[in-house]
C-alpha cells in the first residue's frame, strides 16, 4: 500500500483541481483547439470518457495498482548535500522520477492514457517522442495491454536516441523515422495527426506532454500531477515544511506541470520552469520558448511558440532530444502569464556541466533534460543561500543520454579521460567533490581497448 | 455579397458544379506558382483556393508537402498570397485564401481580412480552426464582407453540421474521406452521405474535397455537390515538371468532367 504520507489517489485526481482550464480546454487565452474538424469528435469522446473515468473507483483503484506495483510508486524523494554546497549551500531535494519503471515520469501519464484506449475500445495506439522516453512508455504500456503501437519518432532524434529506438522495438512497437520539416519532435507530432485523422476509428492518439489540443493539456496533467501530491506530502514529511522553489525543466512541460500543480495554491512557493537555451537565447538557437518566443498556434492548441514573422514555427536547438520543442504546454504559457510561475533558460553548457556534478557528487546520472533543472537549482541556491530549500524534479535518468555526454566531455578521447579534463566541473567550493574522473574513465578504457 | 455563392450558384444555373483548384504560393517560385493558377483559371477552374505555406500542415499529406516546404524556406508571405490573389481576380476566376490558422493571426486578423477584401479576395478556408475557436475571424470577415469557409467530416455530429455551416459563409467544405490531403482511387460513399446530412442543415452550396484527382471522379461529385475542390492533382503537375501547361491540361480534364452527366446506379 502507498505510505501514510501520501494521499490516496482519488484524493490525487480530484482535490484541489486548479480552476483551469474551463469546460472547453482554456487556460486563460491559451489552449483550446486548433484541429482539423475531422478529429473534433475523437476529441469530444476522449473528453467524455476521461471525464467519466476518472471519478470512476474501478479506474482510480486499477490505476493506483499499475503505479504501485508497475511502475514502483510513490518514487522517493531523496537529499543531495554533496551536490547543493555548490547551490550556494542551499538545501536540495529531488524528486525521483528517475526510478520508475522505463526511467522517466513519462510512464505515468501513458499508463492512465492505455486505460482510456482500452475503455473507449481502440486497439491501436500512436505516440511522438522525441528523446525517445515517452515513445519507451508508451510502446511499454501497449505491450501490457496487449495493444498495437505506432511511435512516430524525427528522423534525426532516431540517431540521436539509438538506444531508445531499440528499447521500443523489443517491447514491439513499429518505430516510424519521420523525414519531414525539421526531422525532430515537432515533424514527428503532425505525422502522428496525419495518422490519427485517418484511422481515428481503430486508434487512439497517446500524447506525450501536456501541450496539443483539449482535453491533452488537462488530461496529461491530472495523469502527472501524482508527482507533487507525493513530493508535497514527502518533503512536509521530512523536511516540515513546504520548499521555497521547486524546480523542473520545461519542453511541452508535463513533468513540470506534474510537480507544479500540488504547489500552485501555496502562494509562498516559488515555481520555476527550465527552458532550453540551446547556445543561448540571443543566438537565436534555442528552444526556450516562454523566454524568447511569441504567442501563436501550433499543434493544436494557442501557447508561446517559436515562430518566424510569417507566423511559421522555427526550428529549435537543444543538446536534449526531449526539450528540443518550439512549443509549449498552454498551461505554462498561462502560469508565466499570470505570474504564478517564472521561466529561465539554461544553456547546454549549464547543463553538462551540472549533468556532471551530480555524477560526481551523488552517483545519479541524470538525464540532460533533468539536468537543465538542476543547473537553475545551482543558480537559483546561489541567489537565495543557504537558508533556502529547493525541491527539484529529476525527471529522468541519463542511461539515455551516455553516448551524448560521452562526446560532450570527451571522453571517448583517451588523452581526455587520462586526465579528466573533459570532465572538470570548475566549481567553487568544495573541490573534492568534484574530482577527476577515474570511474569513468575506467569504464571507458575497458571499452576501447 | 458573398463571391463564392454567386460564382457557383452560377455554375448551378448552366446545370454543372464548379471547380475549385488549389495551389499553394511559393512552388516552385512566387511567380510560378502565379502562373500556374492563371493556367488553372485558363482551362477552366471557376475558383482557386490560394494556398499559404506553412511549416506544420498537419492536414496534408506528402504531395502538397513537398511543395510547400521550399516556399517555407523561402520565406514566403502574405505579402506574396495577396499579390496572387490579385492576379487570380485578375484572370477572372474568384480568389479564396486558404490558410492554416496561426499565420493569419500572425499577420493580424482584422489586417488580413482588410487587405485581402482590398486585393479582391473572396474569403478564406481554415483547415485548423472550427467555428468554436474562431471569434475574431467571425468578426473581422464580417466587417470586411469576406466569406468564411470551415470543415465538415464524416466523423461531425448532426449538432455540429448544424453549428459549423451556421457559421460558414460562401460555401461549406465536405472533406469527403478521414485523412489527409492527396490523391485517391476512389471518392467513396461517405462524400456523397456527407453531403446529404449537410444539405438538411444548410442551403449554402456544398463542395467535396480530399481525393479527386482526374475528370470522371470530378464527374462522379459533381452528380451529387455543388463544387468539386482539387489539390494534389494539381501540385502534382508542377512537383513532376509539367509545369502551368500541365496544370491547364488538368484543369481543361476537370472542367469537363463537372459538365458531364453521371448515370447515377
Amino acid at each position: 500500500m502507498t505510505t501514510s504520507a501520501v494521499s490516496p489517489p482519488e484524493a490525487r485526481l480530484e482535490q484541489a483541481r486548479p480552476s483551469w482550464p474551463d469546460a472547453t480546454g482554456h487556460f486563460g487565452v491559451f489552449g483550446g483547439r486548433f484541429v482539423p474538424e475531422a478529429l473534433i469528435a475523437a476529441l469530444d469522446e476522449l473528453t467524455e470518457a476521461y471525464r467519466a473515468m476518472r471519478v470512476d473507483p474501478a479506474f482510480i483503484e486499477e490505476f493506483a495498482a499499475l503505479q504501485r506495483d508497475y511502475t514502483g510508486r510513490p518514487s522517493p524523494i531523496t537529499e543531495v548535500p554533496r551536490f547543493a554546497e555548490h547551490a550556494g549551500g542551499a538545501r536540495v531535494w529531488l524528486k525521483r522520477e528517475d526510478l520508475n519503471h522505463t526511467g522517466s515520469h513519462k510512464i505515468n501519464n501513458v499508463l492512465g492514457q492505455a486505460l482510456l484506449t482500452k475503455r473507449i475500445g481502440k486497439q491501436r495506439v500512436i505516440a511522438e517522442t522525441g528523446a525517445g522516453q515517452h515513445g519507451v512508455a508508451t510502446a511499454t504500456a501497449a505491450a501490457l495491454m496487449g495493444l498495437s503501437c505506432t511511435i512516430y519518432m524525427g528522423e534525426e532524434d532516431t540517431r540521436r536516441q539509438a538506444l531508445n529506438v531499440a528499447r521500443m522495438r523489443l517491447l514491439g512497437a513499429e518505430v516510424v523515422p519521420v523525414t519531414t520539416g525539421s526531422r525532430t519532435l515537432k515533424d514527428a507530432i503532425n505525422e502522428a495527426f496525419r495518422d490519427w485523422v485517418t484511422n481515428v476509428e481503430t486508434t487512439n492518439y497517446v500524447f506525450g506532454t501536456v501541450a496539443g489540443p483539449h482535453p491533452f493539456p488537462e488530461m496529461v496533467r491530472d495523469f502527472q500531477r501524482v508527482i507533487g501530491d507525493e513530493a508535497r506530502a514527502q518533503l512536509l514529511e521530512r523536511v516540515g515544511r513546504l520548499p521555497d522553489a521547486v524546480l523542473a525543466c520545461v519542453g511541452g512541460g508535463s513533468n513540470a506541470i506534474g510537480i507544479f500543480t500540488a504547489f500552485v495554491p501555496d502562494e509562498g512557493v516559488r515555481l520555476v520552469g527550465l527552458e532550453a537555451g540551446g547556445d543561448g537565447v540571443d543566438t537565436g538557437r534555442h528552444a526556450a520558448t516562454i523566454t524568447g518566443g511569441t504567442p501563436g498556434v501550433l499543434h493544436g492548441a494557442r501557447s508561446y511558440l517559436l515562430q518566424d514573422e510569417n507566423g511559421q514555427t522555427v526550428e529549435s536547438h537543444s543538446i536534449s532530444a526531449g526539450l528540443d520543442y518550439p512549443g509549449v504546454g498552454p498551461e505554462h504559457s498561462h502560469l508565466h502569464d499570470i505570474g504564478r510561475a517564472e521561466y529561465r533558460a539554461v544553456t547546454d553548457a549549464e547543463a553538462m556541466e551540472a549533468f556532471a556534478l551530480l555524477c560526481r557528487t551523488e552517483g545519479i546520472i541524470p538525464a540532460i533534460e533533468s539536468a537543465h533543472a538542476l543547473a537553475g537549482t545551482l543558480r537559483l541556491g546561489r541567489e537565495l543561500g543557504p537558508d533556502a530549500l529547493l525541491l527539484v524534479n529529476l525527471s529522468g535518468r541519463g542511461d539515455k543520454d551516455v553516448e551524448t555526454a560521452s562526446r560532450w566531455f570527451g571522453l571517448g578521447d583517451r588523452e581526455h579521460v587520462e586526465s579528466g579534463a573533459g570532465m572538470d566541473t570548475d566549481q567553487q567550493p568544495t573541490e573534492g567533490a568534484v574530482t577527476s574522473g577515474d570511474a569513468v574513465a575506467g569504464q571507458d578504457a575497458g571499452e576501447s581497448a | 455579397m458573398s463571391l463564392l455563392e454567386q460564382r457557383i450558384g452560377a455554375a448551378r444555373a448552366e446545370g454543372r458544379a464548379a471547380l475549385v483548384a488549389y495551389l499553394p504560393v511559393g512552388y516552385p517560385d512566387v511567380d510560378g506558382s502565379i502562373a500556374a493558377m492563371v493556367a488553372a483559371v485558363e482551362g477552366g477552374a471557376d475558383v482557386i483556393e490560394v494556398g499559404v505555406p506553412y511549416s506544420d500542415p498537419g492536414m496534408d499529406g506528402p504531395v502538397i508537402q513537398q511543395a510547400v516546404d521550399p516556399a517555407v524556406r523561402a520565406g514566403v508571405g502574405m505579402r506574396d498570397v495577396l499579390r496572387a490573389v490579385g492576379a487570380v481576380a485578375a484572370a477572372g476566376a474568384v480568389p479564396v485564401v486558404m490558410s492554416y490558422w496561426n499565420p493569419i493571426e500572425r499577420y493580424g486578423v482584422e489586417r488580413f481580412a482588410a487587405d485581402l477584401a482590398a486585393a479582391g479576395g473572396a474569403g478564406a478556408i481554415t483547415p485548423d480552426l472550427i467555428p468554436d475557436e474562431a471569434g475574431p475571424w467571425l468578426a473581422a470577415s464580417e466587417a470586411a464582407d469576406l466569406d468564411r469557409v470551415f470543415l465538415v467530416a464524416p466523423s461531425s455530429t448532426d449538432a455540429r453540421l448544424a453549428a459549423t455551416t451556421a457559421a460558414c459563409r460562401g460555401f461549406v467544405y465536405a472533406a469527403s474521406t478521414m485523412g489527409v490531403t492527396g490523391t485517391r482511387a476512389t471518392v467513396g460513399e461517405a462524400a456523397e452521405r456527407l453531403v446529404a446530412r449537410t444539405r438538411a442543415v444548410t442551403g449554402l452550396p456544398v463542395c467535396v474535397g480530399l481525393g479527386v484527382s482526374n475528370g470522371d471522379q470530378a464527374a462522379e461529385v459533381a452528380s451529387f455537390a455543388d463544387g468539386v475542390i482539387v489539390g494534389s492533382a494539381y501540385v502534382r503537375e508542377l512537383l513532376e515538371g509539367r509545369g502551368a501547361e500541365g496544370v491547364r491540361r488538368l484543369s481543361a480534364d476537370l472542367a469537363a468532367g463537372v459538365r458531364r452527366p453521371v448515370a447515377v446506379p
